[in-house]
């Protein structure tokens, strides 16, 4: 029978979300494909994760053992390699994560599969695979076929499928990957620096700025104006990759997700995928940007098209 | 120790455009270019390594992409290096990550280069593919999101740090040859003096087509690609509320709208 394989991931013995993710995309394909869905987890204590990872709608779990504790390319590879080749499912799907950014793509290419990455809609038309992702920096909508191949791969964005809740009764199944040369080898985690007393994760109010400023000495007059209108100061990547702010502001894939947050002003941030991941969920959002065309517009719920020295100083008079 | 470190001239939308007629792709009058970011950082860090070590270590940047694409090898060789590399032929066209991932594994055996330095993903479309995909087309080790990179020439391995989500790191030892993916603010690009600008211009970019690195018209274009483009739609838009009006005007407004808010939380 067809079926649409998940590889699952984790880190430290924690599952990553976005695997539930992957798990909710497979379910709700899986009656439009007529297919099982099977869920694959990778690790040296595999077993631990069976009963997180059976949910409604998955009819097998499949536990591989790691001979690592740690995530490593060239295992995930053969040994996602072999269990396609074992069980040929049409679909496979990854998060879009920084681990399967690192062996996805390999493995599409070792195995002669479709590949299509960030995938946000996936469907079927007359039994043909459709994936759609963005493109020219999320401006337009790329709609994805992938005539001739028999498996095809999609890393599966962030925050875009809904989680099961509800828990299942799935088969479990050992399956043994074969031994690979290991050409990377783990050595240590470094954990990012602590923000001491802030920590943006539990900020309420943010205001966050970005490339827009231009300048180092233009930060204090932002830093000011947010502690005057009671708001945290974060920061888009490359504000933090200059030394301008301390990493532990930025907001983003690499930086911090702004769990908590409830208003969002985003001054001088044009909106990369990377930015948006930490802060799209925030139910106010306010944009302040010179450019009309600006990503960003299309996520907030206020948006500006000003200078944003001009807002800020203006503002400044509304909260002394 | 040669490095060879693949870029993409990267394509940016005007505000006004139009698709072309199949609709697949946005037609290339409404296209601007520019060195993707993330390349600008790879080659920087081959020039360090350089820098560092001496002549022991050469650097070759190397394109997939038309005559207008040497403005992006031009702009590595204004800052360092002495010939670069550019793949095309018009079956290249539509290409996927999967096809040009084979192109740059090819410039790579043809160099006989000992380590490929590529952006973790590229500006315009971020498929954060190709780099990993080159890896396996050449049987290496490889290691994605590399936020920092230690080298000594020659050595067996190498050690570099992964960037992980959430800030997270992870110092990993990878063994050689290898393809390492370059994430941004591992470094921080110089810009080219007026000098180097100049003398880039006089260093030899060398022209080849997919045949002559041995690849036929059936690996290359939509043919050899691991996806299809079906068609491009345009995403249904945000529906931010402007707040028009002058400066005065706007800032009192949102001077409002914050206060209405911040008395929620």
């Amino acid at each position: 029978m067809n079926s649409i394989l998940v590889i699952a991931e984790q880190r430290r013995g924690e599952l990553m979300p976005s695997s539930l993710e992957c798990i909710g995309a497979a379910v709700e394909l899986k009656s439009s494909n007529n297919s099982t869905v099977i869920v694959a987890i990778i690790a040296a204590n595999a077993s631990e994760f069976v009963s997180q990872l059976s949910l409604e709608g998955v009819d097998e779990v499949i536990t591989i053992v790691s001979p690592v504790a740690h995530f490593q390319a060239d295992f995930s590879e053969a040994a996602a390699l072999s269990l396609i080749n074992d069980r040929q499912p049409s679909l496979v799907l990854a998060p879009h994560s920084v681990d399967a950014w690192g062996y996805i793509p390999a493995l599409a290419t070792t195995g002669n599969y479709g590949i299509a990455s960030d995938v946000f809609a996936i469907r079927y038309e007359d039994g043909n695979l459709i994936a759609t992702r963005a493109a020219y920096a999320e401006k337009l909508h790329q709609e994805l076929e992938f005539p001739s191949y028999a498996t095809t791969v999609l890393t599966v964005r962030g925050n875009t499928f809904k989680v099961i809740e509800q828990s299942g009764n799935p088969v479990v199944s050992d399956f043994a990957a074969p031994a690979v040369d290991l050409r990377t080898k783990h050595i240590e985690y470094i954990e990012p620096e602590g923000g001491g007393e802030v920590d943006i994760t539990q900020a309420e109010l943010m205001l966050s700025i970005g490339r827009g400023i231009a300048e180092e000495d233009n930060v204090e007059q932002f830093a000011e104006l947010a502690d005057n209108m009671g708001f945290t100061l974060g920061c888009s990547r490359p504000i933090a990759d200059n030394g301008w702010l301390p990493k532990y502001r930025q907001v983003g894939q690499s930086g911090k997700t702004v769990a908590n947050c409830q208003v969002y002003i985003a001054m001088g941030i044009s909106g990369s995928v990377q930015h948006m991941a930490g802060m799209k969920h925030v139910a106010n959002i306010i944009a302040v940007n010179t450019d009309p065309e600006a990503s960003i517009f299309s996520i907030a719920r206020y948006g500006v098209v000003a200078d944003i020295f001009d807002i800020a100083e203006e503002l400044e008079t509304h909260f002394e | 120790m040669k490095i060879l470190v693949p870029v993409k001239q990267v394509a940016v939308l005007d505000e006004d455009f139009e698709l072309r007629d199949d609709g697949k792709d946005v037609d290339v009058d409404f296209l601007d270019y520019e060195l993707n970011e993330w390349d600008d950082f790879a080659w920087e860090a081959a020039l360090q390594l350089q820098e560092q070590h001496g002549d022991v270590i050469e650097i070759v940047p190397m394109t997939v992409g038309p005559e207008e694409a040497s403005d992006s090898l031009l702009k590595c060789l204004g800052k360092g290096g002495e010939r670069a590399i550019r793949v095309w032929h018009e079956s290249l066209q539509d290409s996927d990550p999967a096809v040009i991932a084979r192109v740059i594994a090819k410039v790579a055996q043809r160099e006989q280069a000992d380590m490929v330095f590529a952006g973790t993903l590229a500006s315009d479309h971020g498929y954060s593919q190709t780099g990993v995909s080159v890896a396996a087309e050449l049987n290496w080790a490889k290691a994605a999101v590399v936020s920092k990179v230690n080298i000594s020439p020659n050595a067996s391995c190498i050690q570099v740090n992964r960037e992980l989500e959430g800030g997270l790191e992870e110092s990993i030892e990878v063994q050689c040859p290898a393809v390492l993916t370059i994430q941004l603010g591992i470094n921080e690009p110089r810009y080219a003096s007026l000098r180097g600008i100049k003398q880039a211009k006089a260093k030899p970019i060398e022209v080849l087509s997919h045949t002559d690195l041995g690849l036929q018209d059936s690996d290359v274009g939509i043919a050899g690609s691991r996806s299809r483009v079906r068609r491009m739609v345009m995403p249904a838009k945000g529906q931010a509320e402007l707040i028009e009006g002058s400066v005065v005007e706007q800032a009192a407004r949102l001077a409002d709208i914050v206060k209405q808010l911040r008395g929620g939380v």
